[in-house]
């Protein structure tokens, strides 16, 4: 018994050194549950984020206003498709079946980013979500390729190479709008209040409250903290608002030398910390509507996952009495 | 059937950028027979014209090595003279 304690702790010791040394972990390498664990929550969070965030896009892809925006949007929420696809298959490495992560999914006992719990009442939402939302998925997901899990990594490497895209596509929308009619203005305008706070509140809880930050940076899942990620965001975002002549809706904004450990960043507000939490427990403004269309795709699908099976099954036969 | 047995079969892609190199791994993706799996794995994996040949391998048919045995079967510190530094040759002979 005390061998086999000593074997666990000399593996926990060599994991622990190889992340270190900046070596990256394969699926079948040794890793502590807790690590794996870990992942599986965070791939799978992940995952069901690119995944549900295709919803409030969708909305829009038969009422884009021109062709070229339609094909760019359709593009746009095929990649996130693609995104959640690349995702799942890295969490599967760990030993977390697809279907268990879909049933979760639908059970709603796995979470998903509570941005896409945020309706998209207007065209100029969908410039806005390109801009802001894709922008913090940005900033997030950059330093994820360099995490120690290596399927994960190489996915996150993938996403971000295509993920630029929807940032760019998403701020000409808002050129575009900001450039047009008075009506375009104030309609990009109104979307930019209506997402900069849930955009803010993308990084998570602050620092203080945030409960899994200690192991995951020990583990270099995570390399920077909420807080800092939530800095750097604001700092990108503030003068590219004021290049097209929005306004942030923060009056508390403003310039402050000291941040950035002296190299300036801009304060900002207090942020509504009950708003996160009342819309991650269930009560934003879409998150029944989100979890029901998830579930009706689900069902609706079913005959063709069964069609599917059904062909395969009947053309292995044929191919079996064939032999 | 139970959900799980339901679970469509998990198909390893690889992918060739271009003639002249190897296809390479790019991830996975879930399909019933060999026709869906190309398929998936081009929707999935070849958006952007990654490539000009795409394989999917069952992932269930490839055999892998015991990552424990890492060690004894990749060493090769005890065989530098595998190695063309390990020969010493007169520096004017030039590029050897």
């Amino acid at each position: 018994m005390k061998k086999i304690k000593m074997k666990e702790t000399n593996l926990i010791d060599d994991f622990q050194q190889k992340i270190d040394r900046d070596e990256k972990i394969e699926p079948k390498d040794f890793m502590p549950e807790a690590y794996r664990k870990t992942l599986i929550r965070q791939i799978g969070q992940h995952a069901h984020s690119e995944v549900v965030g295709m919803l409030p896009e969708g909305n829009w892809i038969t009422r884009a206003p021109t062709l070229k925006r339609k094909l760019s949007l359709l593009a746009k929420v095929q990649d996130e498709a693609g995104h959640g696809l690349y995702l799942y298959c890295a969490a599967e490495t760990l030993g977390k079946s697809r279907m268990e992560m879909t049933q979760e999914l639908l059970s709603g006992k796995a979470k998903y980013s509570s941005i896409f719990n945020y309706p998209t009442p207007t065209w100029a939402d969908i410039g806005a979500i390109g801009w802001l939302v894709d922008g913090a998925a940005i900033m997030n997901q950059i330093p994820l390729c360099r995490c120690s899990y290596g399927p994960y990594a190489r996915a996150m490497i993938r996403i971000c190479k295509e993920e630029s895209f929807h940032q760019r596509q998403g701020y000409e929308i808002m050129i575009t709008l900001a450039k047009g009619t008075k009506e375009q203005k104030d309609m990009a305008q109104r979307a930019l209040n209506r997402w900069w706070w849930p955009s803010v509140m993308m990084f998570g809880p602050p620092d203080a409250d945030s409960t899994n930050t200690e192991d995951s940076v020990k583990w270099k899942i995570k390399r920077y903290t909420n807080d800092e990620l939530r800095q750097k965001f604001v700092d990108a975002i503030v003068p590219q608002a004021k290049k097209i002549g929005l306004v942030v809706p923060d009056k508390n904004l403003k310039w402050d030398k000291k941040r950035n450990n002296g190299a300036g960043g801009y304060a900002y507000g207090k942020i509504d910390w009950d708003e996160f939490w009342r819309v991650i427990k269930g009560d934003g403004p879409m998150n029944n509507e989100r979890l029901s269309a998830k579930k009706r795709a689900w069902d609706e699908g079913n005959w063709v996952r069964e069609a599917a099976r059904a062909h395969a099954l009947k053309k292995q036969t044929a191919l079996q009495a064939a032999e | 059937m139970t959900e799980e047995e339901k679970e469509t079969s998990l198909w390893e892609v690889f992918i060739q950028p271009k003639n002249g190199l190897s296809h390479r791994h790019c991830g996975s993706i879930h399909a019933s027979d060999r026709e869906m799996a190309i398929l998936a794995a081009r929707n999935v994996y070849a958006r952007r014209g990654e490539g000009q040949s795409i394989w999917v391998v069952k992932s269930t048919d490839i055999v892998s090595s015991d990552p424990d045995k890492k060690e004894e079967i990749f060493s090769s510190d005890d065989k530098i003279y595998r190695h063309p530094t390990f020969y010493d040759v007169p520096d004017d002979v030039g590029h050897m």
